[in-house]
C-alpha cells in the first residue's frame, strides 16, 4: 500500500512538472499569445490548393487521356479550361508587385 | 495494487480535465503557453493510463481474487494467456482498454503534429473531453479496481471466449473504433479554430486509413471466431454486437471516398465532416451497445451503470457536432460544382449514399427492438431476412460500383469513352453470368449476381493495372515489372485502393459460395455408420474424451472420403467446462484446396451411453476466400497508407514554405 502511494506520488509529481514545463522555461516571454494566420496568409493557403487541385485534375486528365478513359474530342475541350485554372492559380501565387501607395509607404507589410 | 490504479486513473482524470479546461481557455484566450501546458497534461496522461493498465494486467495475471473484476472473469485452472486477454473479457477492462489506446493515440497525434499548432489547439481539448469521458466512468462508474475478499476461486471465463482469436480480435476492434476518434478530434478542431482548409484531412488521411483497417481486419477475425468457436456454421449473424462494428466501418468507407473529392474538386466539405461525426458516434454507439447489457434487453441497460452516461455522451457528442457544423456552415461552402452525372466524382457520391443508406438500415434494424420495447413493452425484432435485403439491395449496386469507378474519367466522361472502356468488364460479366447460369448457379440470383458483378469489378481493376502499366511504359520508356511498380509507387492510395478492392470482391464471392450454396446435412450416427454429403463420404468412428487443465473434451472420430481418396481425418465435440458451468462447441473442418471450400463438421448431440452422435455438416463453397481477402485487404491498405516522399513534401511545402527546404 505505501509503495503504491509513494509511486502514485511520484507519477503525480512528474506529471504536475511536465505540465508546468512550458511556463517554468518561459516565465516572462517578450510575447504568449498563439501566432494566427492573417487574412493573406489564409488567401495564400487557400491559393496553393487552389493550385495543387487544378495542377493534380491537369495530370489525372493526362492520365485518363492516355489510359483511353478520354476520348481525344473530350481531351481537347478539357485541357484548355483546366491549364487556363493552373495558370491563374499560379499567377497568383507569384509575389505581387507593390502598390503605388505601398511604394509611397517603403517595404510592404510583413505577411504576419 | 488496487490503489496504485485507482490513484493512476485519479491523476489521468486530473490531467484530461486540466487538459479540456485550461485546453479550451488556451485556445480562446490564443494564450500560447497554457495550451502548450494543456498539450502535455493530454501527454503525460498516456503514461498514468499505462500504469493502470499494468495494475489489471499484472493482478489478471496473478489471478489476485482480490480484484472484484479478476475473479469475475478468470478462475486459477484458466491459462495464463486467456487469464491476461479477460483485461477485454468485461465491462469495466474493456473501458480501460478504450482509454489506454486513446490516451496513447492522443499523445501520438499531439507529439507528431506539435508543428500544427493552431490546429492542435482546438484537437487537444476534444481528444480531452473523449478521454475524459471514459477515465470519469473509470473513476466513479464501473471501476476495474474495486476490491473485496478473496473468494476460493474465480468464476472463469465463458467458454467461447477461451480461444486465441480473443487475443487478438477486440484489441484490434478497438484500435478502429478509438482510432476514429482522431480524425473526429482534427475535424472538430478545425471547426473551431475556423481552419476549415484541407489541412485536418492531410494530417488524419493515414489515421482514419489505419483506423479503418484495423476496424475491418477486426471484424473479419471476429467473423473467423465465430465460425471456429460458436460452431453454428456460419461467420456473421447480424447479431447487433457485430452490427456495431459494422456501422462505424461503413460510415468510415463512405467519408475515405469523399475526402478524396473534397481533396480534388473541393466539394462536399459538410458532407465529410457529417461522416467523420457519424463515424465517430457509432464508434461510440458501439462501445454502448456491447458494454450497456442493452443489446440483451432494455431492462438490462437500465439496469447497467453505464447505460444512461453512454447515451447521454452520445448525445452531447451528437449535438456538439451538429451544432458546430451548423455555425460554420458558411466557412463549408464549395466552390465548385458536380460538372457531371456521369463522372468519377457522381460514382463516388453514388457510392457515399449506398454506404450510408446501408449503415442507417443496419441502424434502425439494431435500435429497432429497443425502440418496441422503451414504447409497447414487447421486443419485435428484425431479423436475417430484413438484413439480408438491404444487403442485396444497397450491396450489389456497391459492388458494381467498385467496378464503374475506376473506368469513369474525372469530371465528366462521354457515352463514347464509356462504351470503349466498358466493352472488357463487361464482355467478363456477360460470360462469366451466361457460364454459370448454364451450371445452375440461377438457383439463387443474388449469389448468381454476385459472381456476375464480381467479374466485371475484377476485369476493371486487372484493366486499371494493364492500361496504366502501359500508359506509364509510353511516358517513360520502362520496362512492365518497373513501369508497374512505379505506377504503384507512384499512385499509392489510388492502386492501394484497387487492392482493397479486389479483396472487398474477393470477400463477395466468399460470401455468395458459402451462403447461397452451401448445403447442410444432419444426421444420427452410431459408430461406423457413414453419411453422404456433397461428394464427400463422412464414415463415423467413435468417441474419446479428454481432459486439459479446466475442460473436459469429448470429440468423435470421423473418417471423410472424396470419391475414393481418404481426404482428412475430422473430431467435432464437446467440451465442458466445469469452473464456468459452461460447454463449447469444438467443430471440425476439413479446407478442401481443390474447392477454397470447407468441409464443416459439429458434433450437435453426444450421447455417451450409446456413443450416438448426431452430426450436422456443412460444405461451404470458396468460404476460405473470405479468410485469404483479409491479407489482400492489409495489403491493400499498407500500399495506400505508405508514405509518399514527393507528396509529403508538396504538402509541407503547402502548409509550411518554410520547413519544406529544411526536410520537414
Amino acid at each position: 500500500m505505501a509503495l503504491a502511494l509513494a509511486l502514485a506520488a511520484v507519477l503525480a509529481v512528474a506529471a504536475v512538472v511536465f505540465v508546468a514545463r512550458p511556463f517554468l522555461r518561459e516565465p516572462a516571454p517578450v510575447s504568449d499569445r498563439l501566432s494566427e494566420p492573417g487574412p493573406e496568409e489564409r488567401r495564400l493557403l487557400e491559393l496553393a490548393e487552389e493550385r495543387d487541385r487544378a495542377l493534380g485534375a491537369l495530370k489525372e486528365l493526362e492520365f485518363d487521356h492516355r489510359t483511353g478513359k478520354v476520348s481525344d474530342g473530350d481531351y481537347r475541350a478539357q485541357v484548355g479550361p483546366l491549364r487556363r485554372r493552373a495558370a491563374e492559380a499560379l499567377r497568383s501565387l507569384e509575389p505581387r508587385e507593390p502598390s503605388p501607395r505601398e511604394r509611397s509607404h517603403g517595404a510592404a507589410e510583413p505577411l504576419s | 495494487m488496487a490503489a496504485l490504479g485507482r490513484a493512476a486513473l485519479l491523476l489521468a482524470l486530473g490531467l484530461v480535465g486540466y487538459a479540456l479546461f485550461a485546453g479550451s481557455y488556451a485556445a480562446w484566450k490564443r494564450r500560447r503557453r497554457l495550451a502548450l501546458s494543456a498539450q502535455n497534461a493530454l501527454l503525460a496522461a498516456f503514461p498514468a493510463v499505462v500504469v493502470a493498465a499494468i495494475v489489471l494486467w499484472v493482478a489478471l495475471a496473478r489471478r489476485d481474487m482480490t480484484f472484484e473484476y479478476v475473479a469475475a472473469h478468470t478462475s486459477h485452472s484458466l491459462p495464463l494467456g486467456y487469464a491476461l486477454s479477460a483485461f477485454w473479457g468485461g465491462q469495466e477492462g474493456s473501458l480501460l482498454l478504450w482509454l489506454l489506446i486513446l490516451s496513447g493515440y492522443a499523445a501520438l497525434a499531439v507529439w507528431l503534429n506539435r508543428r500544427s499548432r493552431e490546429l492542435l489547439t482546438w484537437v487537444v481539448p476534444v481528444l480531452a473531453l473523449v478521454a475524459g469521458f471514459f477515465v470519469f466512468m473509470l473513476c466513479f462508474v464501473s471501476s476495474p479496481f474495486a476490491t473485496a475478499p478473496a473468494p476460493a476461486d474465480g468464476a472463469g471465463m465463458v467458454a467461447s471466449l477461451q480461444n486465441p482469436y480473443m487475443l487478438a480480435h477486440p484489441p484490434l476492434l478497438y484500435l478502429g473504433y478509438v482510432g476514429l476518434s482522431i480524425p473526429y478530434a482534427f475535424a472538430m478542431g478545425a471547426l473551431l479554430s475556423r481552419r476549415t482548409d484541407e489541412r485536418w484531412i492531410v494530417l488524419t488521411r493515414r489515421w482514419t486509413l489505419a483506423a479503418w483497417t484495423f476496424l475491418g481486419v477486426g471484424q473479419l477475425l471476429g467473423a473467423h471466431w465465430a465460425y471456429v468457436e460458436i460452431g453454428w456454421g456460419g461467420y456473421y449473424a447480424w447479431d447487433p454486437v457485430e452490427n456495431a462494428a459494422l456501422m462505424p466501418w461503413l460510415a468510415a468507407t463512405a467519408f475515405l471516398h469523399s475526402v478524396m473529392i473534397q481533396e480534388k474538386r473541393g466539394m462536399l466539405k459538410v458532407w465529410n465532416m457529417v461522416l467523420v461525426a457519424l463515424a465517430f458516434c457509432l464508434s461510440i454507439f458501439g462501445t454502448f451497445l456491447t458494454r450497456s447489457g442493452v443489446v440483451n434487453s432494455i431492462h438490462s441497460f437500465s439496469q447497467s451503470p453505464l447505460g444512461g452516461w453512454f447515451l447521454g455522451f452520445i448525445a452531447l457528442m451528437t449535438v456538439f457536432s451538429v451544432g458546430l457544423i451548423y455555425l460554420r456552415l458558411p466557412l463549408l461552402r464549395a466552390r465548385t460544382k458536380l460538372e457531371s452525372l456521369v463522372s468519377r466524382e457522381a460514382t463516388f457520391l453514388y457510392n457515399n449514399l449506398l454506404l450510408v443508406a446501408l449503415c442507417l438500415t443496419i441502424l434502425w434494424g439494431v435500435v429497432y427492438p429497443l425502440l418496441t420495447e422503451a414504447l409497447r413493452g414487447e421486443t419485435r425484432s428484425v431479423s436475417k431476412p430484413y438484413y439480408d435485403f438491404f444487403l442485396h439491395a444497397f450491396g450489389l449496386p456497391l459492388l458494381l460500383l467498385m467496378g464503374l469507378g475506376p473506368l469513369v474519367a474525372w469530371r465528366r466522361a462521354s457515352l463514347r469513352s464509356l462504351g470503349k472502356t466498358f466493352l472488357v468488364p463487361l464482355a467478363a460479366a456477360v460470360v462469366t453470368g451466361a457460364v454459370l447460369l448454364g451450371l445452375g448457379y440461377g438457383s439463387s440470383w443474388p449469389g448468381l449476381l454476385a459472381y456476375t458483378f464480381s467479374a466485371f469489378v475484377v476485369a476493371s481493376i486487372v484493366l486499371e493495372f494493364v492500361r496504366g502499366t502501359a500508359a506509364r511504359r509510353s511516358i517513360a520508356g520502362e520496362g512492365r515489372l518497373r513501369a508497374l511498380a512505379m505506377l504503384v509507387a507512384r499512385n499509392r492510395r489510388r492502386y492501394g485502393g484497387y487492392l482493397v478492392h479486389a479483396a472487398i470482391v474477393m470477400l463477395a464471392i466468399g460470401v455468395a459460395g458459402s451462403s447461397a450454396y452451401q448445403t447442410v446435412r444432419e444426421q444420427a450416427l452410431k459408430p461406423g455408420q457413414a453419411m453422404a454429403v456433397d461428394g464427400y463420404t463422412l464414415r463415423y468412428e467413435g468417441l474419446r474424451t479428454t481432459q486439459s487443465a479446466n475442460a473436459q473434451t469429448t470429440r468423435a472420430r470421423v473418417e471423410v472420403w472424396r470419391g475414393t481418396s481418404h481426404v482428412a481425418t475430422l473430431d467435432p465435440g464437446k467440451s465442458q467446462f466445469p469452473v464456468e458451468g459452461d460447454v463449447g462447441n469444438d467443430v471440425s473442418i476439413y479446407h478442401d484446396p481443390r474447392t477454397v471450400g470447407d468441409l464443416f463438421t459439429i458434433a450437435d448431440q453426444i450421447v455417451p451411453k450409446t456413443n450416438v452422435v448426431y452430426l450436422k455438416v456443412l460444405v461451404k463453397p470458396l468460404v476460405n476466400l473470405i479468410w485469404l481477402a483479409g491479407f489482400l485487404f492489409v495489403g491493400g491498405s499498407l500500399v495506400a497508407m505508405w508514405p509518399d516522399a514527393v507528396e509529403q513534401r508538396r504538402l509541407a511545402e503547402r502548409y509550411e514554405p518554410g520547413a519544406a527546404t529544411a526536410g520537414a
